[in-house]
């Protein structure tokens, strides 16, 4: 397995799912994450085309993330909506807004849209040093700074920051703006580091996995980032399989991966027997039927295709929502009640 | 609507369309002709029936998003029990491969939407993300049944068979798509209806959405209500992917699902999560995506269309009852 690539394909996942735990620290689920991505792809490529500077291919999709964290904090945070829905429209907007700009832009032919490759040393870039950078920055941030105090009040329990002095409509304010700034981040390097073009939809879900990145890894900086590296290796799989067919031991070497990632999450939080029997019922289940799979029948591409999505939901399905969660999570908070 | 029809025209601006010709164009495509107002009302039937589905579950304070998933199951479960219908010397009447295929539908969506559920109540999974991971998942069960286990006799094509027209629902007129699913989509609005508002069951289900503490309180077991509200939910998406099956589709491929749906999301919160209101408002977006079928010169296809004018208007909504009720508030503080 080649160690860049994987980097390379967890790093939007990583940033996403980065700027999602800040958010959702504060008590903000940020559902829009796939469309801010989205738009942010966008942009990266429409900069990189017309400027040919790859700094500002970032800068601006960045800038675009924040102002859309800034429009969905707007609703949400001081207008108190429903997250989800507002979520889900930027979704749409997003769906709907890159759509109409592609096609008039570059027109409907269908045909692929080229952006030279990012330059590489050893096959890693600057994004890819930021998202492991990442770690420890949000990491002090978050646990070891006043602000992260407060920001995790504010998701935890609001009226205790509110009753200390703090604003628990700014502080999450600035955590959804971060949170756009690094959608727009890793929106940007999915389309101008990984695939190095623009197709509609081209997110396919990568959103959506980030979000339950940060459950699967308990809010945490170094966990989610772990977590991100396990579904960003399945989404690699299929790129590195498809040519050579598929030998059983990655499938085994997948396998034990997956299982060391959730057992080290799952045992870090001390867990109840009953999520250990899941474990061991799941694990054993997929080796007995993947280790008999390759020998039998091929396996077919759509299920690498899929992996990721499986993974990420059988990982949610193990580790469940647990009570690490941030208390005041997805419920708005209002001064006057 | 007249706030989303201004939306319409907005967007037609910041498109830089000429508004009148394009609205023109649009109406004439929508309702102009006969054939105009078949191809809306065609595309209304998906709509109305994942827009149930989502009115369901929402209702509940399940956040369902993944009934695309849920039609695509449907119609993977509906051609599945077609299948050995194909062997028959004789081919059956409608009625019978629809029966089936109807019956399969709703099973092979509840299934999927029940997972959903089942994972919520018991291991906490947000539904907003589960529903959608399954929805990744099922779409990839598509291509794979119709490459594979499912795919058309003759192995060439990754398609499963084609019902034959008589197999297929009966249609008003043979030159358009509009068929008999349509009785079926208004009956489903009045049955979901009458359970919502009439029954104790459609009580139980809206009480667990609007305030889960009362439910709680009244002994109403909320993690059941939940569960079955996705069942019924993914079962009313998975009907609408087999009425697309047995009506217009007649097939299984990649390209089975159009986005029904994500569509009927927006669909049914602009319908304030009503079973009544849902008509129009699928209507409504029915004819944007048929209108825009003529407008091929100026936008190149309906959908991208659609979700900008979807989103703009939900947000517009949620911007409004944010400021009306915010204004309340307000006032009993002084």
């Amino acid at each position: 397995m080649d160690l860049a690539l994987l980097l390379v394909f967890s790093t939007p996942l990583a940033l996403a799912a980065m700027g999602e735990l800040v958010g959702q620290r504060s008590g903000v689920i940020n559902i829009g994450l796939e469309g801010m991505m989205l738009i942010a792809a966008f942009l990266g490529v429409y900069v990189a085309k017309s400027t040919g500077s790859i700094p500002l291919a970032f800068l601006v999709p960045a800038i675009a993330g924040a102002a859309l964290g800034l429009v969905s904090g707007f609703f949400t945070v001081r207008l108190g909506a429903d997250q989800v829905v507002v979520g889900t429209a930027i979704n749409f907007l997003a769906l709907g807004a890159t759509g109409l700009a592609y096609r008039s832009i570059y027109g409907t032919s269908g045909q692929l849209l080229d952006v030279a490759a990012m330059t590489k040393f050893w096959g890693i870039d600057g994004m890819v040093v930021l998202m492991l950078l990442l770690i420890p920055i949000i990491g002090f941030a978050i646990y070891r700074t006043n602000w992260g105090l407060v920001l995790r009040a504010a998701g935890d329990y609001p009226k205790a920051a509110e009753a200390a002095g703090y604003s628990v409509s700014r502080i999450r304010m600035q955590a959804v703006v971060i949170g756009g700034v690094f959608a727009g981040l890793a929106g940007a390097y999915l389309s101008l580091g990984v695939a190095n073009s623009f197709a509609e939809g081209m997110t396919a879900g990568r959103g959506f996995v980030a979000i339950a990145l940060v459950t699967f890894g308990r809010w945490r900086p170094l966990y989610v980032t772990l977590a991100a590296l396990l579904i960003g290796y399945c989404q690699s799989l299929k790129f590195s399989l498809q040519e050579s067919g598929v030998p059983a031991f990655v499938i085994v070497a997948l396998l034990i991966l997956s299982a060391i990632a959730v057992l080290g999450v799952v045992l870090a939080r001390r867990v109840h027997y009953r999520n250990a029997a899941w474990i061991l019922v799941f694990g054993g289940l997929a080796v007995s039927a993947l280790l008999n799979l390759p020998k039998t029948v091929a396996v077919p591409s759509q299920l690498w295709l899929a992996l990721p999505y499986v993974v990420a939901l059988a990982v949610l399905i193990v580790v469940g929502k647990g009570t690490v969660a941030p208390g005041a999570l997805g419920i708005a908070y209002k001064r006057e009640r | 609507m007249v706030g989303l029809f201004a939306i319409l025209i907005l967007t037609l601006l910041v498109l830089r369309l000429p508004v009148g010709d394009s609205l023109t164009l649009l109406y004439q495509g929508a309702f102009g002709s006969e054939a105009g107002v078949h191809r809306t009302l065609v595309r209304a039937i998906p709509l109305v029936l994942c827009g149930l589905g989502v009115i369901v579950a929402w209702r509940a304070g399940m956040y369902n998003i993944g009934g695309e998933g849920q039609f695509v199951a449907g119609g993977i479960a509906a051609a599945a029990a077609v299948k050995p219908l194909f062997a028959m010397a004789q081919p059956p009447a409608w009625w019978v491969v629809f029966l089936l295929a109807g019956a399969a539908s709703i099973g092979g969506g509840a299934a999927w939407g029940a997972l959903a559920g089942w994972l919520y109540v018991k291991r906490g999974v947000e539904v907003v993300i589960s529903t959608i991971l399954l929805n990744f998942i099922a779409l990839q069960l598509l291509v794979y049944l119709a490459s594979g286990p499912l795919q058309e006799s003759k192995h060439q094509l990754p398609l499963t068979d084609r019902l034959s027209s008589g197999m297929m629902l009966p249609k008003f007129n043979s030159q358009t798509d509009l068929h008999v699913g349509i009785f079926l989509a208004l009956l489903t609005v009045v049955a979901v209806y009458i359970v919502l508002y009439k029954t104790k069951a459609g009580f139980c289900l809206r009480l667990v959405g609007e305030n889960a503490r009362v439910a709680r309180a009244n002994r109403i077991n909320s993690g059941q209500v939940r569960l079955l509200s996705m069942a019924l939910s993914g079962g009313l998406c998975g009907l609408a992917g087999g009425v697309e099956y047995a009506g217009v589709a007649g097939q299984l491929g990649s390209s089975f699902s159009q986005q029904w749906g994500f569509l009927a999301i927006p669909v049914a919160l602009l319908a304030a999560l009503n079973p009544i209101w849902l008509i129009p408002s699928a209507i409504y977006f029915a004819a944007i995506l048929a209108g825009s079928k003529t407008m091929a010169g100026f936008v190149s296809d309906g959908t991208v269309l659609i979700y900008v004018i979807q989103a703009a208007a939900v947000l517009g909504l949620v911007a409004i009852r944010a400021y009306t009720s915010r204004r309340v508030i307000q006032t009993e503080a002084t």
